[in-house]
């Protein structure tokens, strides 16, 4: 059926002869299209040899040749030394004792060098005074790497010549018109010889004044300690000596009189013999002493005050004015009784700034005659006077300073007023800052004197009164910075280095005959003889300080506690300012170790916040949320003092902060010389007013939510008293850990054939059990007695293991990469115990999920424990046998290996860990501009460690119980060709642990000290009951609380 | 002639042994020599024994003194003549200079005085024990006249020293034009052969055309399925090869920015590598030497003998130009240091993933393994090059084949007898002490 039917395509194709029809059957278009126009030359393209389809050849085999050239290696260049330094041995580390001094933390240590660069630092066992880092020292090194560090001499904005430098500022301060001052604002320095050259600068010049100013004031506590023993610092307190401790608001274990007291703490904290300290804490913020306290009393500032003056009156038997709420006063009136009971072996330690409350500490102490108290020791390490401080802001505005010069400090971000400052240093003829930043300060100053780093400098620091400290570079200074001493000996006319200075100054002063390049060698130098020397040091500064010398009246015998309890007063909301174990005073803000490493009490990174209770909080109606993807949010609120209004500051709800008061920690809130991430928190200096470290407050709410990167989100333990063993010194003194009623260290028990056997039985394993008893078996013990929560392990581990930063907004997400946290948690009840008994009695039919949920929020005072967790290595690890690609395995020496270039990502081991230490690289953080924190640049780069591999995205890592260091261990003692000894195998955590609380050794060594501690009575293992037999054990904590 | 060239090697190579023996006694090393001083009675100074005069000389003065060229000392050819001439000392002089030269400077002698303030108040050795002859026949050996410069390139023509190649060369073309005579032949043969054949009529047979091979083949169906398979077995083969090789560079050679001759190093003068490589000792890295430890050596040795020259140009190398090129990048200039100094950017051939870690000290001092045994033969090689393959099976193969040297290494003692009693043999591997757990190497 063929259709007849015909289509048109066009109505020409009606025009029988239409030429168009006819051209259209042949050609696609009716036209010729002009392409000559648009390809050029139409004969040159004609007569050209090469075609389209050349073309195409071409393009193809150039873009297969470059793909082939590109399956080329690399080509690694290796440029050895042309004169190889002696000391040097590529692959080697050398170690230098040196010093860490920044103003505000000082500490004796050790610091590793690899090639040349200094990549971590390590305790200086050797010292007696300040010989433990604590986490900022350990952090400290990654300043030097700092990219943002002023690289030369600046004038304004602009970078000049050292030369030019010092021929200006030279003739500049010989034009100071006479009259003006010249004014050295520094921060603490105790350095004999700095002082000698401030003194020899004052003798050339005239009209000198030598202002010491630290960021965070001890001012009253100077004052009072000067009052009465006539030398300007504070009194030592030695805690190993102390059986019961009262301490009225001093953070001891956090940067009380400038720190390092941890240590001394724990050496009684660990019961012996039946016996170990008593602590009591009167506190209104949740400090790290509070969380260690047997007993924590939280109470307000003021009522700090008058706890002191009643505790004064209490053990002298003085009566005082002013009355206590009734439980404080009993719990006042029971430390009192504890501490007369005690007698020598009691003491008191305060944190309040007032010396009033300064000089009554003094007074009980010396009432008490505590042997844990040593006012014949002095601690130098504070210095600052805040008269000293604001006379020198007033001199500025008045215009009678000639020339500012300003080293390791910045007024212009830690003054309340900057404003005040900014005016009097625009009156200042010549301003200088000495900075390794362009800060705040810096940035305002005439001139900026780049200052290498604590590890290129020289130094000398008297820590405690015959306590030297010596600080060597450990490198060559980085850039082209000269450090203020070099600078003021060139203003001297002294044209000898500063360490010839030292040398000189020391030999002839210090030594008394004994060896210079010794005392450098150890870092430490120890001199009864001392005290002509710090008379000599005490006149320098008093004269230099003769103007405004304090003038306060020093009352005694009662009548400081009479004054201190008159004082004693609030009216409404009281702040007290704290610094934060990750940032004191914020002059390493700019340290993304810092800024990443949680805070132990609150576990929050990246920021700083108001704490208040509870109830507070209610009545403020602020607020804490968890969202959807598990962060933490939070309210803000707006901070008043005295009219100063600090705006949108994130709120915590802090369990343990005493109703009526609030806490801010300092630090934070820089914005100038530092990265964009790391401009974190609100900057609680512009609240801190006369230097006064508490104030009263109006608070109010705040529009918007607060986003915090908390990596800690379950605060309880909700009675699993597993996770924490914990018991009391009277139940660990009376009766067995495995008592039926009372044990305190009870293995789990499960049932096999319906009988009751213990966990740890092979009968119940499912696995068959390796050999372990051949070569080494690593064990490391952790005691949560000894440990504080420091965090210097965290650190530590960091810097030991090239551990990636990941920023803010990823900790948010729990994507931290911290090998080691340690979990703080609160009790929901007043104690752990009654956690656990109030768990036991839940009833199954009643209300269960209400009760536990009463559970998850803690009380108003916890009990806090902390607990470090990192890869518990366990013999029979359930990460281990997940893997499909068996990149997870274990070593015949205990430790859980984690191969990298094998790992293919699935995380199935992560899944499977039940204490969840393993770690997934979400992205690769290193040369990754979206990771702009220190594994971005080539001078971040160098603090990485060589022996550890830096891993890429995709990969799982974990803690692997440092076996880098025990490898390393072992070879060195094969090439000796002996056995090794007890004491040598360290992790990174164990060796940073100044308390003895990580203690790490080779189990199949009977005589080491970790294979008995890992069959103490005290011993568990985190989750036992899940039989994964790790090779971390965990000491039971014993608390003090039997007196209460 | 021949024989200068002799000497001279001879005295280049003494030269050598004499530096190790320096690095070995120090103190000798630590005090410059200075000028042998002669004074030239025309009668005795050609009696000596110039042959004994070399070998006394090379073992006594050439650490400090060349003929040429001034070192730590100045350059002796012609010493006593030129004593004589300029300063009119006689041999006595240089007797008693030889024999206790500080004596001379202490007794104030206006000319040991100058001299020993022209060398830098380098005091030189005394030399008591040499005799009246030794000093005739070591000052017969300076006197002897300086050889002619040795032509490198041949331009004279007329020292080839290699006439092996040379009749190599000749028999292989002898050979050759045979050949092709040969051939010629067969084919002039082939053609009359035809030409009779053509002549007598007879007829060559030629082939019947069969089917052709490959139609046969592609008939062949079963065959071509064996090819197939066959063939696609093989590029698998191949190309998993190919793959497998991808990352791995043994037989790396790269050019290197001085010319450096293990061969002459390790091989010919037997220096010991850790001599040069002396942190394998200790170390995870057994480091490329810093150029101050090449010093040690070549600030005496500024030129090869000429036999080595010869053999440099077998590799298309002069060797004085690299020792040069040495003396560019430590900045010396043939007397002293400069300051001016250009590291050198060595390639580096033994490249480990960052991943792996390996130790050097754990194998060299620890294990006691030959440096050859991962290295190859280093003293054979003119440029170094990656020996072996460096993948992790390499490794691990040696790992289960070789013993841990156990023996008087007081750490192994309780490990092998606990391992022994275990595994009930006395040799351990590496492998049995737990040299193949992943974290050993991957950390």
């Amino acid at each position: 059926m063929s259709s007849n039917k015909k289509y048109w395509k066009s109505v020409e194709e009606l025009n029988e002869n239409s030429s168009i029809v006819e051209t259209l059957k042949q050609n696609e278009f009716v036209e010729e299209i002009p392409t000559d126009e648009f390809l050029g030359d139409k004969e040159a393209l004609e007569s050209s040899s090469t075609s389209r389809r050349d073309f195409l050849k071409y393009v193809g085999f150039s873009t297969a040749a470059a793909s082939l050239a590109a399956c080329e290696g690399p080509v690694i260049k290796s440029i050895p030394y042309v004169v190889q330094p002696t000391e040097i041995i590529p692959g080697v580390a050398n170690y230098y004792a040196t010093t860490i001094a920044n103003g505000f933390d000082f500490a004796s240590v050790l610091v590793k060098t690899r090639e040349g660069r200094p990549i971590k630092i390590e305790n200086n066992t050797d010292a007696a005074t300040n010989g433990i880092a604590n986490a900022r020292v350990h952090a400290s090194v990654l300043g030097l790497y700092d990219n943002l560090r002023v690289k030369s001499p600046m004038k304004g904005d602009a970078k000049i010549s050292w030369d030019t430098f010092m021929s200006e500022t030279t003739s500049k301060l010989n034009g100071l018109s006479d009259g003006k001052q010249i004014v050295f604002l520094t921060a603490t320095m105790p350095s004999p010889s700095t002082h000698k050259l401030i003194a020899d600068f004052s003798a050339k010049y005239g009209n000198v004044k030598h202002v010491a100013y630290d960021a965070v004031s001890e001012s009253a506590t100077l004052d009072a300690y000067e009052a009465k023993y006539g030398t300007r610092g504070m009194a030592n307190y030695n805690f190993s000596k102390a059986k019961t401790i009262v301490s009225i608001g001093a953070d001891f274990l956090g940067d009380w009189q400038g720190g390092g007291f941890e240590s001394g703490y724990a050496k009684n904290r660990i019961p012996d013999h039946g016996k170990m300290s008593r602590h009591i804490q009167f506190e209104s913020n949740m400090s790290l002493s509070g969380a260690n306290a047997d007993k924590r009393i939280p109470l307000t500032p003021s009522e700090q005050k008058l706890a002191l003056a009643k505790l004064y009156s209490y053990v002298t038997g003085v009566a005082l004015p002013g009355s206590l709420p009734e439980g404080l006063d009993s719990a006042v009136k029971a430390a009192a009784k504890e501490l007369i009971a005690a007698g020598s072996n009691g003491v008191v330690v305060s944190g309040i700034q007032d010396v009033n409350a300064q000089t009554t500490v003094l007074e009980i102490n010396e009432e008490l005659g505590s042997k844990a108290f040593d006012p014949d020791t002095t601690i130098k390490t504070r210095q600052g006077s805040d008269k000293a401080v604001m006379q020198l802001v007033a001199d500025m505005k008045a215009g009678r300073v000639g020339a500012l010069i300003m080293n390791g400090v910045n007024p212009m971000y830690s003054l309340p007023s900057t404003i005040d400052f900014k005016a009097g240093l625009d009156k200042v003829d010549l301003s200088i800052a000495f900075s390794m930043k362009q800060d705040e300060t810096a940035s305002n100053c005439d001139y900026i004197a780049a200052t290498p780093h604590n590890l290129e400098s020289w130094g000398d620091f008297e820590l405690k009164s015959g306590h030297y400290s010596m600080m060597q570079p450990t490198i060559r200074p980085l850039f082209d910075t000269k450090q203020f001493q070099e600078v003021l000996l060139a203003w001297n006319g002294n044209d000898s280095t500063y360490r010839d200075f030292i040398k000189s100054y020391w030999t002839s002063n210090i030594l008394g005959g004994s060896s210079f390049n010794k005392a450098v060698q150890d870092g430490v130098f120890v001199t009864s003889a001392s005290s002509d020397l710090v008379e000599a040091e005490t006149a320098e500064t008093t004269t230099e300080d003769a103007e405004v010398a304090e003038e306060a009246t020093v009352l005694t015998g009662g009548t400081a506690a009479r004054a201190l309890a008159n004082s004693a007063k609030s009216n409404g909301m009281e702040l007290s300012f704290y610094t934060k174990v990750g940032m004191g005073d914020g002059q390493q803000a700019n340290n993304p170790w810092l800024q990443e490493f949680p805070d132990p009490i609150t576990r929050t990174t990246w920021d700083n916040y108001l704490t208040i209770s509870q109830a507070d909080a209610d009545r403020l109606e602020l607020k804490n949320w968890n969202v959807a993807n598990g962060g933490l949010n939070g309210s803000y609120a707006n901070v008043t003092v005295n009219g100063v209004t600090l705006e949108n500051v994130p709120v915590i709800v802090q369990p343990g902060q005493a109703k009526g008061s609030v806490g801010l920690s300092f630090g934070y809130g820089r914005k100038a010389g530092l990265k964009e991430e790391m401009q974190t928190g609100v900057n609680a200096y512009k609240l801190y007013q006369d230097f006064n470290k508490v104030q009263d407050v109006t608070i109010s709410k705040a529009a918007g939510e607060h986003e915090f990167a908390c990596v800690q989100l379950h605060n309880t333990l909700m009675g699993r008293g597993d996770i924490i063993k914990e018991t009391s010194l009277e139940i660990f003194n009376t009766y067995g850990p495995e008592d039926h009623y009372h044990g305190w260290n009870k293995t789990p028990v499960v049932s096999l054939n319906h009988e009751e056997v213990k966990v740890t039985n092979p009968d119940v394993d499912l696995w068959e059990s390796f050999d372990r008893s051949v070569g080494h078996h690593f064990n490391l013990s952790i005691d949560l007695n000894a440990c504080t929560g420091c965090g210097a392990c965290v650190i530590a581990c960091h810097s030991e293991n090239n551990v990636p930063v990941v920023g803010k907004t990823e900790m948010r997400r729990s994507r931290d990469m911290h090998w080691l946290r340690i979990d703080r948690y609160y009790s929901s009840e007043d104690s752990f115990e009654s956690d656990n008994e109030k768990k036991e009695n839940i009833s199954g039919l009643g209300s269960s999920l209400s009760e536990f949920g009463e559970m998850e929020s803690p009380a108003a005072n916890p009990q806090v424990a902390f607990q470090p967790v990192m890869c518990q290595h366990c013999n029979h690890a359930p990460c281990e046998t997940v893997c499909p690609v068996a990149a997870t395995s274990h070593g015949r020496q205990g430790q859980n290996h984690m191969a990298y270039n094998r790992c293919v990502g699935t995380r199935y081991c992560a899944n499977n860990c039940p204490y969840k230490v393993r770690r997934f690289n979400w992205f690769l953080y290193s040369k990754n501009e979206e990771f702009d924190y220190y594994m971005n640049d080539d001078l971040g780069r160098m603090v990485l460690n060589p022996d550890v591999v830096v891993r890429s995205r995709g990969v799982m890592e974990k803690c692997s119980m440092c076996i880098q260091k025990t490898q390393k261990t072992i070879l060195d003692a094969k090439r000796e060709g002996r056995p090794v000894k007890d004491g040598e195998f360290q992790t990174a955590c164990s060796a940073a642990c100044g308390n003895g609380a990580i203690v790490f050794g080779d189990i199949n060594n009977k005589d080491s000290k970790v294979a008995e501690l890992k069959d103490d009575k005290r011993a568990y293992h985190l989750l036992e009951h899940v039989g994964t037999k790790p090779n971390v054990v965990y000491q039971t904590k014993v608390r003090n609380t039997a007196k209460a | 002639m021949k024989k200068s060239y002799q000497s001279l090697e001879d005295n280049s190579t003494h030269n050598m042994k004499q530096v190790i023996y320096r690095n070995l006694t120090s103190k000798i090393l630590h005090l410059g020599f200075i000028l042998l001083l002669t004074f030239s009675t025309s009668l005795t100074a050609q009696e000596g024994d110039p042959a004994n005069g070399k070998s006394l000389f090379n073992a006594n003065c050439a650490s400090c003194h060349k003929l040429d060229k001034p070192m730590t000392g100045p350059a002796l050819r012609n010493v006593e003549a030129r004593l004589a001439e300029e300063q009119g000392l006689d041999r006595e002089w240089i007797n008693a200079w030889i024999r206790n030269s500080a004596a001379m400077i202490k007794s104030g002698d206006p000319y040991a005085t100058k001299i020993f303030a022209e060398w830098n108040n380098t005091a030189m050795t005394a030399f008591p024990q040499l005799s009246d002859q030794d000093i005739t026949d070591i000052l017969a050996y300076t006197a002897q006249p300086k050889p002619e410069p040795v032509v490198l390139n041949g331009g004279g023509g007329e020292t080839p020293p290699d006439d092996r190649g040379a009749s190599n060369n000749l028999i292989l073309g002898a050979l050759a034009i045979l050949f092709g005579l040969l051939a010629i032949a067969l084919v002039l043969v082939k053609r009359t052969l035809n030409r009779f054949a053509d002549a007598k009529g007879i007829e060559v047979a030629t082939k019947e055309k069969g089917l052709p091979l490959w139609k046969a083949f592609v008939q062949n169906q079963f065959l071509v399925l064996v090819t197939v398979i066959f063939l696609l077995l093989a590029s698998g083969y191949f190309v998993y090869g190919y793959f497998m090789q991808v990352g791995i560079d043994q037989g790396y050679e790269p050019v290197q920015p001085i010319h450096y001759s293990h061969r002459i190093h390790a091989g010919d003068n037997a220096i010991d590598c850790k001599y040069c490589h002396s942190s394998a000792r200790v170390s995870k890295h057994s480091g490329i030497p810093s150029l101050n430890i090449c010093m040690n050596c070549h600030k005496s040795i500024s030129e090869v003998a000429p036999e080595t020259l010869a053999e440099g140009r077998e590799y298309g190398v002069d060797y004085n130009a690299e020792i040069q090129r040495l003396y560019d990048a430590v900045g010396w200039d043939g007397t002293a240091y400069t300051g001016d100094s250009k590291p050198v950017k060595w390639i580096r051939i033994h490249n480990l993933p960052d991943f792996a870690y390996f130790n050097h000290s754990q194998h060299v001092s620890v294990a006691g393994i030959e440096c050859q045994t991962c290295h190859g033969p280093v003293e054979e090689m003119e440029i170094m090059y990656q020996h072996a393959p460096l993948t992790m099976g390499w490794c691990i193969n040696c790992h289960r084949e070789t013993n841990v040297k156990v023996q008087d290494n007081g750490y192994y003692t309780k490990i092998h007898e606990e391992l022994s009693k275990k595994y009930g043999v006395d040799q351990l591997t590496a492998a049995q002490m737990g040299g193949l757990e992943c974290g050993k190497c991957h950390y």
